[in-house]
């Protein structure tokens, strides 16, 4: 059943790259493919059109395809031969298509190029795309996550601009989970994010692999304290154990049901559109508060980048539109039109960004960003970390027995990598 | 009469030339895949022997040991069989008691009642779970709005990892009766209805009419349906799937979501081929024992 419906959607893709080939035949025109995932797919339309306006031989066949269906399409796609020439790739999985060997490396294009200067990068977010010291994307827009909180609430309780530390944090939690305050859950950490507990695994010092990311390193003394910290905001009361009381995160953060949320730069529009008008001006962003001395702690380098496919026959035009939707204008126009933040730092100086208060706080975060493990598996092993999280925090399992199951799972789905590893060391 | 062998061999050539085109169709799109599929159930066909076909390893039964060994999977199971067993007997008695309905002598409207309770099962599951997350929304559903006139206190339907699996049960009866309950309407109208004018010149009454009569006439039908609900109720997908993505703590999580995620999620085809083959077995052996029971009770 798999393998025919594998066959299956590989036939249709080779039948409409077939028709696509008939189309560019008759205007005797390079067709690019490009392939964008959810909605930025319709928002890039317009930036496409212009540049087939000023590349007049180039015409680019702009697939939007839904993110929840990307990955299996794409690999389909490889194993069927029928990759596109460029494609719009979350961070996370180029390391999973270098592996394929699907991706051209991309440092001789960029030293050479005149519109991209690799310096205008966020180093953190640079790094994520590079794996064995090449380079295989370029920087489209950039995620991190930040401090989303109540301002109104936490200048009442003595930190207008956002705790600095995790004590801080602590300390805000039980001034306002107290009878004066009344705030239910001070800090919304929901259970079905791994993103938290990675970031604090990592504020804490955590590199979440060890032995060239072959094991996991969960129950390693550094996760272990950042997970200590998660989890006893779930023991104190501070945030929500299951995931239904907080339906609606927006209208949550509107009643003070929360007051304190780690999430993206995505948000900063949603909240803006959805909470009440009276609202607007008691919510802010800030960085993220720290485990050690130097503020903010870190975050994770998120964000999108645009790949070039190895099998593709048209790589230069292919990089053309690459370096077009590179440059800082039409960076500032892709962030106008989606609220996608910038890569490039030169763009981040324009007023649209500057002039938005919210923007400044993933400015100063973007400055101390990690990326995360670039393995495969990591996908696989964030839905491992999340369900047993789950778990600790409904209080069902200690810290210790969840951070060795994690590892014992993790070791597991490392097995193939560490043979893998084994197999290129024997000549 | 006497036949020469040459005839009768010539006849079963032709016979099978004639079966040929059918058959090569089930061999090819059916035996060849159910064998590729078996073959892969013991290799760790993944992501690195899609990039390099020398990373693919024979690992004999160790998919099936780790699928052993894999809480996730036996979770998954006693969800499967918590659906199967509770789910799979109340859409049956649901059914029947729905096509008991539409097809008494006095219910008025047949036609259309027999239209409405088929509409859940020719509407998408998709458009039809947006409806029902409202209807069972914790705090403004019309489910507990309903529980409440008799005093219940609100349950969250969705979330809760107790109640999250009879959720799906509600959901997925409502969604699917009324296909059985058409066969039914249709076993129930093959009954003659001599037998139940003899009954009721007996004096028999509804409920002895309904043991005597309409249940052991029903049985071939009955089989039928039980054989085909269970069937389809193993294979569990769809409905949390869209309701809960097999949440809250895995409580709506089955075999087919696991194959699912091993599968298409992780690329992990040699393990999701293993459990193609687990969730093969179970279907087997569930349909054997229920044919046998019910042979037995037939007899």
């Amino acid at each position: 059943m798999t393998r025919a419906l594998t066959i299956a959607a590989a036939a249709l893709c080779a039948l409409s790259a077939w028709v696509g080939q008939i189309g560019c035949g008759r205007e005797e025109k390079t067709v690019l493919s490009f392939w964008v995932l959810g909605s930025e797919g319709d928002k890039v339309r317009s930036m496409v059109e212009e540049f087939e306006r000023t590349h007049p031989g180039i015409s680019v066949a702009l697939q939007q395809i839904p993110w929840t269906a990307a990955h299996e399409k794409l690999l389909t796609a490889y194993a069927g031969d029928a990759t596109p020439d460029l494609c719009h790739l979350g961070n996370t999985w180029i390391s999973e298509f270098v592996l394929l060997r699907a991706l051209e490396p991309l440092d001789d294009r960029l030293s050479r190029s005149d519109a991209i200067d690799r310096g205008d990068f966020f180093p953190g977010v640079l790094a994520s795309n590079m794996i064995d010291s090449a380079i295989y994307g370029v920087p489209w827009y950039v995620d991190t996550r930040v401090l989303f909180y109540r301002s109104d609430l936490l200048a009442q309780v003595g930190y207008p601009n956002g705790p600095k530390s995790w004590d801080d944090v602590m300390t805000v939690c039980r001034v306002l989970k107290s009878d004066r305050y009344n705030i239910r859950y001070p800090f919304f950490f929901p259970t079905n994010e791994w993103v938290p507990a990675v970031i604090l695994g990592v504020q804490y010092g955590s590199a979440l692999l060890r032995d060239e990311q072959t094991y996991g390193d969960f129950r390693g003394p550094a996760f272990r304290r950042g997970f200590d910290a998660l989890i006893s905001f779930y023991q104190k009361g501070y945030t929500p154990v299951g995931m239904t009381e907080v339906l609606n995160r927006y209208h949550a953060f509107a009643e003070g049901y929360y007051a304190m949320y780690i999430t993206g730069p995505w948000n900063i529009g949603e909240f803006q559109q959805r909470l009440p008008a009276e609202m607007q001006d008691r919510w802010m962003t800030a960085p993220l508060p720290t485990a050690d001395s130097l503020y903010p702690g870190p975050s994770l380098a998120l964000g999108a980048s645009l790949v070039l496919f190895r099998s593709s026959a048209h790589k230069e035009e292919a990089w053309e539109l690459m370096e077009f939707l590179s440059t800082k204008e039409h960076q500032l126009e892709f962030y106008k039109a989606t609220g996608n933040l910038p890569s490039r730092i030169s763009a981040w100086e324009d007023k649209a960004l500057v002039s938005n208060a919210y923007v400044g706080a993933f400015r100063r975060q973007l400055e101390r960003v990690v990326p995360l493990p670039q393995v495969p598996e990591w996908e696989q092993i964030a839905m491992k970390l999340q369900y047993q999280l789950e778990l600790a925090a409904a209080g069902e399992l200690s810290v210790d027995e969840t951070l060795v199951s994690v590892d014992e799972a993790v070791d597991r789905i490392l097995e193939k990598r560490r043979w893998v590893k084994e197999q290129a060391r024997e000549p | 009469m006497k036949r020469s062998v040459g005839h009768l061999n010539a006849v079963r050539y032709s016979a099978y030339l004639f079966l040929a085109p059918a058959l090569s169709a089930i061999a090819l799109f059916f035996v060849v895949p159910v064998l590729a599929a078996l073959v892969m159930s013991f290799t760790d066909f993944d992501i690195y022997a899609l990039a390099d076909f020398d990373m693919l390893r024979f690992v004999g039964l160790r998919n099936y040991a780790e699928l052993i060994d894999n809480p996730l999977f036996w979770k998954a199971l006693s969800n499967t069989f918590y659906f199967v067993l509770v789910g799979g007997p109340l859409s049956v008695v649901v059914s029947l008691g729905a096509a008991l309905l539409v097809n008494a002598r006095l219910a008025r409207f047949k036609s259309l009642f027999r239209t409405v309770y088929f509409l859940p099962v020719v509407t998408t599951l998709v458009a039809v779970a947006v409806m029902w997350r409202y209807f069972y929304h914790p705090r403004f559903g019309l489910l507990n709005y309903m529980l409440s006139f008799v005093g219940v206190d609100p349950i969250d339907w969705l979330g809760d990892p107790g109640w999250a699996m009879p959720a799906i049960i509600i959901l997925a009866i409502w969604k699917n009766f009324g296909y059985n309950m058409l066969i039914f309407v249709a076993g129930l109208q093959n009954i003659p209805d001599q037998l139940y004018e003899a009954a009721r010149i007996d004096g028999a009454g509804f409920i002895q009419t309904f043991r005597e009569i309409t249940l052991p006439m029903l049985a071939p039908t009955t089989v039928f349906i039980v054989v085909i609900t269970m069937i389809g109720y193993f294979q569990l997908f769809a409905e949390p799937y869209v309701m809960t993505q097999g949440g809250p703590l895995y409580s709506t999580f089955s075999i087919v979501m696991l194959m699912y995620d091993q599968g298409f999620r992780w690329w992990d085809m040699g393990y999701a081929a293993a459990v193609a083959f687990v969730l093969f077995f179970l279907i087997l052996l569930g349909t054997i024992v229920q044919l046998r029971i019910q042979r037995a009770a037939m007899t």
